[in-house]
């Protein structure tokens, strides 16, 4: 599939989007207005959005600790995103799940997790769904470089191929989990050929290379759909904050960060590609880049203004149906 | 009525739901077996034969053999409910739960609550608890008690042919997270078993014996040896109450401390190590709704607190006996406040 200037527009909205919301979730939570933990994946939108484009709101996305991205470039509305990160009502999750376990089961987002290697087994239960329905929907699991490591992980990559399921596990590395980098707790170094060792293909892309990420995805995604089995992409990219906010990152040199934010930074990449090649004006890109802050702006004061869930919302939800 | 034994009830009730609805897949370790083999397919049948046939009639897109992975079959069971099928997923040996809790009661069990009421997980995990069987430290335990602190699962004990094949009907048409654990000496029991469907609700126990002297409280197992205590002492004049919850998640409080407001009495048999047990739990229930009902403190008969042993004479000892019952009764009966 080749992209289309609309495709272009669409891809760069929804990785302008994760950069900014991730960027005032940043400042915000200085602030001290946002409860609870957060992890910001600021640095790393070319991964779920290359990915994504692939996919449509009926195929379905298991994601991590440091989910906002994949939920927005799977189409989850930032608004309610916003609303449920700050824990109130009219979130996503109705201010019940948190930036952790923020889900959208309409938009095919099966949930951020909390649990390092907690959805990869789920993802291979949804290409199960998927297969034994004769849907046509595929499955991606997002895991990072420490969750490639869990026991989990190993389990669903076998499963998914001894069952042949359209499942594409993305492995998004880093360079560190939490604070231990990826060159000491990865013991294979090369984390797609681990995953193409259970019997899969494995490839891997540099994840601030948005086009390259989106052709290694589109393979994926077209062979696990044409009934081609599962699949393995290694994105190797960085985050610009830390495991958690308020992480000061000791573990990373004081250059280290700036170099790559100047260097590898996936937005100015694509910005660059598409304005040299022509396929999109800069006045394009700055007339989203004024809406995204527009939506951004509104989106963090309508969850400032809310409520939170009332006092009879604790108990709700626990079943479907109980005594 | 035929008579059928518990493995054939619950044999019966996959072929029959699976039938029914296209959406019930089974999977697990074995539960066909013989695949990648030089031999026949359906070699197990389910590692204690309870599933055996069901790949003949419906196949092997859904009577799924799975690797030993623990992990990925409850993962791949929970991720497949939420996304439309209605799996039920064997865990071996209730015992095995330690190599894949996360996928449980992390995952299948708080989707609902964590993704704000949109989720429905119609999950059922069928799994063997018990000891009495030889099989020792990691392969006999009841483990009932953890599964039913855990919000978001509902967990079921059939103690009969009978129950287990209504309750494991409700377990599959359910919309929520099931652990339904099957005593592994009670399979070849038998009870009066209807061949059409039919469900039993959670939540309601039933009085097996009715009696106005003193209650028992006894699942799975132990509410065989609760008859069998009732019906001896009854012979002396002792009448015994004999209430089976059925179900540990939801329980029927009501029926329960209704029998503690009849008789005064309680005894409460758990095959289950006495800390943080369902023996307890139904203790502290009693005490805070029924405390001044009661004549006589409450009586618990459990395992000690130990893993279960192999030595078959150290086994017995371990398991609730109809004897340490029967003493139960006798004590709570004749305390003198």
């Amino acid at each position: 599939m080749q992209l289309s200037r609309e495709d272009l527009l669409d891809s760069y909205r929804r990785m302008r989007t994760i950069r900014a919301f991730e960027d005032r979730l940043h400042d915000e939570f200085a602030l001290g207005g946002i409860p609870g933990f957060v992890h910001l994946y600021a640095g790393q939108e070319a991964c779920a959005v290359g990915m994504c484009m692939n996919l449509t709101d009926e195929d379905m996305i298991g994601s991590t600790h440091r989910g906002h991205g994949h939920c927005i470039a799977k189409g989850c509305d930032v608004e309610a995103m916003m609303l449920e990160i700050y824990g109130k009502k009219g979130g996503l999750c109705g201010g019940k799940g948190g930036s952790m376990h923020i889900a959208d089961l309409a938009k095919g987002m099966l949930g951020a997790n909390g649990i390092v290697g907690g959805n990869p087994p789920l993802a291979v239960g949804a290409a199960l769904a998927a297969k034994t329905l004769k849907t046509g929907k595929v499955a991606v699991s997002f895991a990072g470089d420490g969750a490639s490591n869990q026991g989990t992980t190993f389990e669903a990559m076998n499963m998914a191929v001894v069952l042949q399921l359209p499942v594409i596990f993305v492995i998004e590395n880093n360079g560190y989990g939490e604070g231990t980098g990826v060159s000491y707790a990865v013991g294979a170094k090369d984390i797609a050929q681990r995953a193409a060792a259970f019997g899969m293909p494995g490839v891997t892309v540099d994840g601030s290379d948005f086009f390259a990420v989106h052709e290694a995805s589109r393979e994926a995604v077209e062979r696990a759909r044409a009934g081609g089995g599962p699949s393995a992409i290694e994105m190797r990219i960085t985050r610009y904050y830390g495991h958690f906010e308020g992480d000061p990152q000791l573990y990373r040199a004081a250059d280290e960060v700036p170099g790559l934010r100047e260097n590898l930074d996936c937005l100015k990449k694509f910005r660059q590609r598409v304005t040299e090649t022509k396929l999109l004006e800069a006045a394009q890109l700055d007339a989203i880049d004024r809406d995204v802050a527009t939506l951004i702006d509104r989106a963090v004061a309508k969850a400032k203004a809310a409520e939170f869930p009332g006092a009879a919302d604790l108990t709700t939800d626990v079943y479907v149906k109980y005594a | 009525m035929a008579k059928k034994t518990f493995r054939q009830a619950i044999n019966e009730t996959l072929f029959q739901e699976m039938r029914r609805d296209p959406r019930v897949i089974v999977m697990g370790e074995d539960v066909a077996g013989g695949q990648g083999g030089s031999g026949q397919i359906d070699a197990y049948g389910g590692p204690l034969g309870v599933t055996k046939g069901l790949i003949g009639e419906f196949g092997a897109s859904r009577v799924i053999d799975t690797p030993i992975t623990e992990s990925a079959i409850m993962g791949a069971a929970a991720g497949a409910a939420v996304n439309g099928l209605r799996p039920v997923a064997e865990l071996m040996f209730v015992d095995f739960f330690g190599v894949c809790f996360d996928q449980i009661y992390n995952q299948a069990a708080k989707f609902r609550y964590m993704f704000g009421g949109k989720a429905k997980t119609p999950l059922v995990i069928r799994t063997t608890i018990g000891a009495g069987f030889r099989a020792a430290a990691q392969h006999s335990q009841t483990l009932y008690p953890i599964f039913t602190h855990v919000p978001g699962l509902k967990v079921v004990i059939p103690s009969n042919a009978y129950d287990a094949k209504g309750l494991l009907t409700q377990a599959i048409r359910d919309d929520d997270p099931v652990i339904f654990c099957e005593h592994k000496l009670l399979y070849d029991t038998t009870a009066d078993v209807p061949d059409d469907a039919y469900t039993i609700p959670f939540g309601e126990a039933e009085i097996t014996r009715d009696g106005d002297d003193v209650a028992i409280v006894a699942f799975g197992r132990m509410a065989h040896f609760a008859n069998e205590v009732a019906d001896k002492l009854t012979k002396e004049k002792i009448s015994v109450r004999v209430i089976d919850p059925r179900t540990t998640s939801p329980l029927d409080e009501d029926t329960i401390i209704e029998a503690v407001e009849d008789t005064g009495r309680l005894v409460i048999v758990d095959e289950s190590p006495p800390r943080c047990s369902i023996a307890r739990d139904i203790a502290g229930l009693v005490v805070e709704h029924a405390f001044g009902a009661l004549k006589a403190p409450i009586a618990q008969v459990t395992c000690p607190h130990t893993p279960v042993p192999f030595a078959p004479p150290l086994e017995d000892l371990y398991i609730p006996s109809p004897a340490k019952i029967e003493a139960a009764v006798r004590k709570v009966m004749a305390y003198k406040g």
